[in-house]
């Protein structure tokens, strides 16, 4: 990019903000139109039985109640949700779009109410009844491993896939080692919870025969494919329109059966179709996240490299294999050793079912978890060899030398089986973070009791996988009146794609920031899109967006030539303006006003980008009531290339605000039946403005992405990752005296009390972390 | 989450009021501040047949402080405590308890009455008509009544209230000068309920000996209770380590919660007996 | 029922049934879908307009009950023309991302600041604590707060 514009590395303010601040947001429950019909779910109130009736001749006897659908009303065979990256073992376990013969998990739907307004289908809810005969439910990993009772028939187990992930020849290295350490970790399932609920309004048009589904996000394009198959109808008549959306995180965008049945039913009925999700409804069949049981091991030389990790890592994914249910067993596995030299390394990761909630993509999925095992491992062993705990991370992270990085083998390959660290020196954020962190100046505090209360330092060191292929496309047009339209694939979903592909956009084409206008996710506007997941957009749409404005001023050139009658090589091209030698001019606006003047351009990719950084947290811990105090957070990541410092630094700060709901106090428990014990925002706690106000997010770029034409590294989630295992680590280095060893998330008040109480008040021998 | 169905009236009178009540057999419930009862609804766990708005009622706004102690209308908000610049001297406990309830927004609609009628048994309100030993007046179709605080929660969200009777004042006993006072509790998030809270005073005599000890605890029992126990044993002693340790584990010995899916019953027990330790550490100053 | 109640400033009329939630009656009969419901149980704030200049949750209001109030939404606090000072401290600061909640942030920081221009940042986050965002993390938000209190201590009671 030339230096005209320099809209890109600057904290340009969000276009977006202009009509979020007046109220004027487009999202899905603001939109209306004549003849809606309003979509209920009848869901199941088992966990897991057979269907034995349905009546609904008391809901349908209501005013105001114009249908039901069952399974009863879907053309056979049902169709299953597709996955999105298949492979051999995972086709029982995927989930039909209502339930037919079986529920699997409360809040399972099987059946919908259709009604006048959204009131009266909740009020007819009540008044269908569902006769279902309980079978015994399954609700955790071990009764699901040992597979008495099996979820799904022609299967002969829960397993739902494996995953293995190995490079070198761990088995040697562990019988090799100078040192070896075992143990098991926890993390509790939980859920991304977006402020905005899902949603859906589903036109179909009987003359033309096409279907028009508004409420899209994340992947609109692999959503419309997978409706369209099942419903029989063209990829082409089927557009998918994406509103504004207040959140997503990962949960939002999967394939949920809701998104069928709501287009099923305007095409049953000829009538539009609205659906929005409740807040109560959403706890209980949003996707949930991130339940993982970990057997790790680690083995070390003595002088603290790391030489070998092996772990089985059980995830409990819930009841069915949905579109985005392999992301983090997958995750977990390729990148447990994170940011770290570990030369030998086998992995398995187990996705088993369970009689509860589809799990599905949470911000930094199988990443944080993964996250959260290695680094309680590394503290342990750095208490047992003496080491200290900066010092042994310093010794085993990544280098320039390193990279490419070979990252280990992932089996069955989903496409992305074989990856590498693209670039960095993965000690520069390790060394920013430990100047910037209170970690000197409070390391003689460690295990220290000051008034009540035991003080505490850790530290977790993390990559972010981004920028994941295969391409994404982007469509730069230029109107009349000399103003841009650029069409891209990506989605939005909060993270400020209108402002930051605009930048990118802007500079590309050297003109003004106020002549773009970004038009994205809609799968009418291009012929083939991707999303937003995966930390992907900035790099992927705005690479594909660099290429067509690339494109764009090419055709620009050629039709200025024309026009100029000057060969194109004699023309100077600058902000929009096609010089001829002689003087004479002509603009976009010029060229556009008299023919289309468009630029496409499509940005493949086969190597992800690699940010990396670190997390120091400084804590007080209460020891009577396990409450915890973050003094200070501080981390720091390097992304390669800054589009926009002040969303990169918005996005680094909200995630590590989720991380520390995570860790303090979010959780979707289940009782022995199967039933979600919370049902409120009330019980379900997310950080609120009071809990954590000491934070600081620092972002470099020290070290472009040799992968992509920006240098961008995909920067969404790197803040949630390391937020599990800094955490933890503060608070076992706290509660050294005290013999306490964190292992299982989340460490509420109580949770922790409980390790507090067990551990006794004596002393142990336990290493005094250093 | 839409409401369920039901009618609603906003009677100008106390009389029609009790007698709208009165005439729905128990399905017609009083609306206050709604910020109790809506979420209920709203949860469809409360169905009634008909709401009967209380906002037009005369004379149930009012704060009244005097020789006979702080009266508080029914109505009085949360907001209406914390404006009141008179409060503070004339009823510390009660400000420094409420300063816990919900947040800023539900402190705007949420009533005195509505919260002593609800009973949630973490709520704060409860808590300090128990510790306090309050007066709540009912009106009914019989007429009007005084119920004594200890006679009033009978159960998690169960009130010695006959269906067609209002709260219409809680009065508050006087608050001597010097008397010593703290209110403790604990949450996961500022706004939560509690896990446990304290609200306690004690008016020391002239060698700083407790005397008249009140030491109401709630989130631990179905319902805001006193402990006798605790009360026993600080009456007639000054406040020492060895007496804190003693009331503290006095505390924990005479609460019997439950397991719940935020915390176990051993921690509630451990919880309220710290927080009595703090909270006569803060009332001694 | 008829009710009648001023919103923005202006009377309207309209005819709801008693279950009709004041948020659900400003979005649906209004037309006014700035407000914005996200958990309709009354804890996450996303809801709130304020009422005689009271911020409360809508979604635990009835809209009858809002008969001879006056509200103001999010809309009402907003001209075409351009931000007030608190929407540009809001956007100056990125205290938004994706949206959903920043009305009720509007709002909420409205009535706080027009009644306690001096507030502090503990106060602020005490009062924003019934407010939940997912997306900022909240530092920012808070910033932004503080920073557009010189703009509401303009002696001459001119309300931005």
């Amino acid at each position: 990019m030339k230096a005209a514009n320099t809209y890109v590395g600057s904290p340009v303010e969000r276009v977006e903000d202009w009509r979020f601040l007046r109220g004027k947001g487009q999202y899905i429950d603001d939109y209306k139109c004549e003849g809606l019909w309003h979509a209920a779910f009848v869901r199941s109130a088992i966990a897991h039985g057979t269907i034995r009736r349905i009546d609904a001749t008391a809901a349908l006897a209501q005013p105001g109640v114009h249908a039901l659908i069952t399974a009863a009303d879907v053309p056979r065979p049902i169709p299953t949700i597709p996955f999105r990256r298949p492979n051999a073992t995972m086709d029982p376990y995927a989930q039909p779009v209502i339930a037919a013969d079986k529920v699997r998990y409360v809040g399972e739907p099987v059946a919908v109410v259709l009604a006048a307004s959204a009131a009266l289908a909740e009020d007819a809810l009540a008044r269908v009844v569902v006769d279902i005969d309980p079978l015994t439910p399954i609700v955790d990993w071990q009764a699901s491993e040992q597979g008495r009772t099996l979820l799904f028939e022609n299967t002969e187990s829960n397993l739902a896939t494996v995953f293995t992930a190995t490079c070198g020849d761990a088995e040697a290295a562990f019988r090799a080692a100078d040192y070896v350490r075992r143990e098991t970790f926890g993390v509790q399932r939980q859920t991304a919870l977006p402020m905005e609920t899902r949603g859906l309004l589903a036109r179909w048009n009987a003359q033309t025969g096409c279907l028009g589904v508004s409420g899209a996000a994340k992947l609109p394009f692999f959503n419309r494919r997978a409706l369209a198959k099942m419903m029989g109808l063209a990829e082409s008549a089927v557009d998918y329109i994406e509103l504004d959306v207040g959140g997503g995180f990962g949960a939002r965008g999967e394939f949920y059966p809701e998104d069928f049945l709501v287009a099923f039913a305007a095409r049953q009925f000829g009538y539009p179709i609205k659906w929005i999700e409740d807040r109560r409804e959403h706890l209980m069949t949003i996707a949930h996240a991130r339940e993982m049981h970990g057997e790790i091991e680690i083995a070390c030389r003595r002088d603290g490299s790391i030489v070998g990790l092996r772990g089985t890592i059980h995830v409990d994914i819930g009841a069915y294999m949905r579109p985005n249910g392999t992301t983090s067993v997958r995750n977990v596995a390729q990148f447990l050793a994170g940011p770290y030299h570990v030369p030998n390394i086998h992995v398995e990761s187990r996705a088993v079912v369970s009689n509860k909630t589809p799990a599905g993509t949470y911000r930094g999925p199988g990443r944080y978890e993964g996250c959260f095992f290695c680094e309680r491992m590394i503290d342990l062993a750095a208490g047992d060899l003496g080491i200290d705990r900066l010092e042994i991370r310093r010794r085993n992270l990544l280098t320039a030398a390193d990279m490419p990085y070979k990252l280990p083998t992932l089996v069955p390959d989903d496409g992305f089986g074989k990856t590498a660290c693209d670039s960095g020196d993965y000690r520069t954020a390790f060394d920013r973070c430990v100047e910037t962190s209170v970690w000197h100046e409070k390391r003689d505090l460690v295990g220290k009791l000051i008034d009540g209360r035991f003080h505490g330092l850790g530290i977790a060191c993390f990559i972010e996988g981004g920028a994941s292929g295969p391409r994404e496309n982007a469509r730069v047009e230029v109107t009349a009146d000399g103003t841009v339209a650029v069409y891209v694939g990506s989605s939005a979903i909060g993270q400020g794609l209108e402002t930051v592909m605009a930048q990118i956009a802007a500079d590309a084409l050297e003109i003004p920031l106020e002549c773009i206008r970004v038009l994205h996710g809609s799968t009418h506007y291009l012929r083939e899109g991707f999303g937003s997941y995966g930390s992907r957009a900035t790099v992927m749409g705005g690479s594909a967006i660099m290429l067509a404005a690339k494109n764009l001023l090419a055709a620009f050139a050629d039709a200025a030539a024309a026009r100029l009658s000057v060969p194109v090589a004699d023309l100077t091209i600058a902000e929009g303006v096609a010089t001829a030698p002689d003087g004479r001019v002509v603009t976009l606006a010029d060229i556009a006003g008299g023919e289309s003047l468009v630029g496409e351009g499509s940005f493949s990719n086969s190597k992800p980008t690699y940010t990396y950084g670190s997390a120091i947290a400084y804590v007080a811990v209460d020891p009577k009531t396990g409450h915890v105090e973050v003094l200070d957070y501080v981390v720091v990541d390097d992304v390669g290339r800054v589009i926009n410092p002040l969303t990169l630094h918005g996005q680094v700060t909200g995630a590590t605000v989720q991380g520390l709901g995570s860790v303090f106090s979010e959780h979707l428990p289940y009782d022995a039946d199967g039933q979600l014990l919370v049902g409120s925002l009330a019980d379900y706690m997310v950080p609120l403005a009071t809990d954590y106000p000491n934070l600081r997010a620092i972002s470099m770029q020290l070290y472009p992405s040799p992968n992509n034409p920006l240098g961008a590294k995909g920067a969404g989630e790197g803040g949630i990752i390391p937020v599990g295992g800094a955490i933890s680590n503060a608070i076992a280095s706290a509660l050294g005296p005290l013999g306490v060893q964190p292992r299982e998330l989340p460490l509420t008040p109580p949770r922790l009390w409980e390790l507090i109480n067990d551990a006794g008040s004596s002393a142990t021998s336990a290493q005094q972390p250093t | 989450m839409k409401l369920p169905s039901f009618a609603y009236a906003c009677p100008a009178t106390l009389s029609e009021a009790v007698a709208l009540l009165a005439a729905h057999d128990g399905e017609a419930k009083p609306l206050a501040g709604g910020q109790s009862l809506m979420p209920m609804m709203a949860f469809r766990v409360a169905l009634p047949s008909l709401l009967v708005d209380l906002r037009k009622i005369p004379d149930l706004k009012q704060i009244q402080i005097s020789d006979d102690g702080v009266r508080l209308g029914s109505m009085v908000r949360w907001r209406d405590i914390e404006d009141d610049v008179h409060l503070a001297k004339a009823h510390p406990l009660l400000i420094a308890a409420i300063a816990h309830v919900a947040h800023y927004q539900i402190r705007n609609r949420g009533t005195v009455g509505g919260s002593v009628a609800h009973a949630d048994p973490a709520a704060e309100m409860p808590g300090v008509a128990i510790a306090c030993e309050a007066e709540i007046t009912a009106v009914g179709k019989g007429g009007n009544r005084i119920i004594k605080a200890a006679d009033f929660f009978l159960g998690a969200l169960t009130t010695a209230l006959e269906p067609d009777e209002i709260i219409t004042e809680i009065r508050l006993p006087p608050w001597p000068a010097g008397r010593r006072f703290a209110f403790q509790e604990f949450a996961q998030r500022r706004g939560d309920f509690a896990m446990s809270g304290v609200a306690l005073y004690y008016d020391p005599d002239a060698d700083g000996r407790v005397g008249n000890a009140h030491v109401g605890v709630i989130g631990v029992a179905d319902r805001p209770q006193r402990l006798a126990t605790v009360e026993a044993i600080l009456n007639g002693r000054t406040i020492s380590d060895a007496t804190l340790a003693a009331a503290a584990e006095a505390a924990s010995a005479a609460v019997d919660p439950h397991d719940d899916i935020h915390a176990s019953a051993a921690y509630r027990r451990s919880l309220t007996g710290t927080l009595v330790e703090r909270a006569l550490r803060s009332a001694a100053g | 029922m008829s009710i009648q109640f001023e919103v923005n400033g202006k009377v309207v009329s309209i005819a709801v049934e008693p279950r009709m939630t004041l948020a659900d009656c400003l979005r649906h009969e209004l037309g006014l879908t700035g407000t914005h419901v996200g958990c309709e149980h009354g804890v996450c704030g996303a809801c709130t307009v304020l009422v005689n200049g009271d911020a409360v949750r809508s979604c635990l209001m009835l809209a009858v009950q809002a008969e001879g109030s006056k509200v103001v939404t999010v809309e009402g606090l907003s001209n075409d023309q351009e931000l007030t000072a608190l929407q540009t401290s809001f956007r100056k600061h990125h205290a938004l991302q994706c949206g959903f909640c920043t009305p009720g942030m509007i709002t909420t920081a409205h009535a706080l600041l027009t009644e306690e221009p001096d507030c502090d940042a503990d106060r602020v986050r005490e009062v924003l604590a019934g407010n939940i965002c997912r997306c900022t993390g909240y530092i920012s938000i808070v910033e932004a707060v503080l920073d557009a209190r010189s703009a509401y201590k303009k002696s001459d009671g001119n309300r931005p």
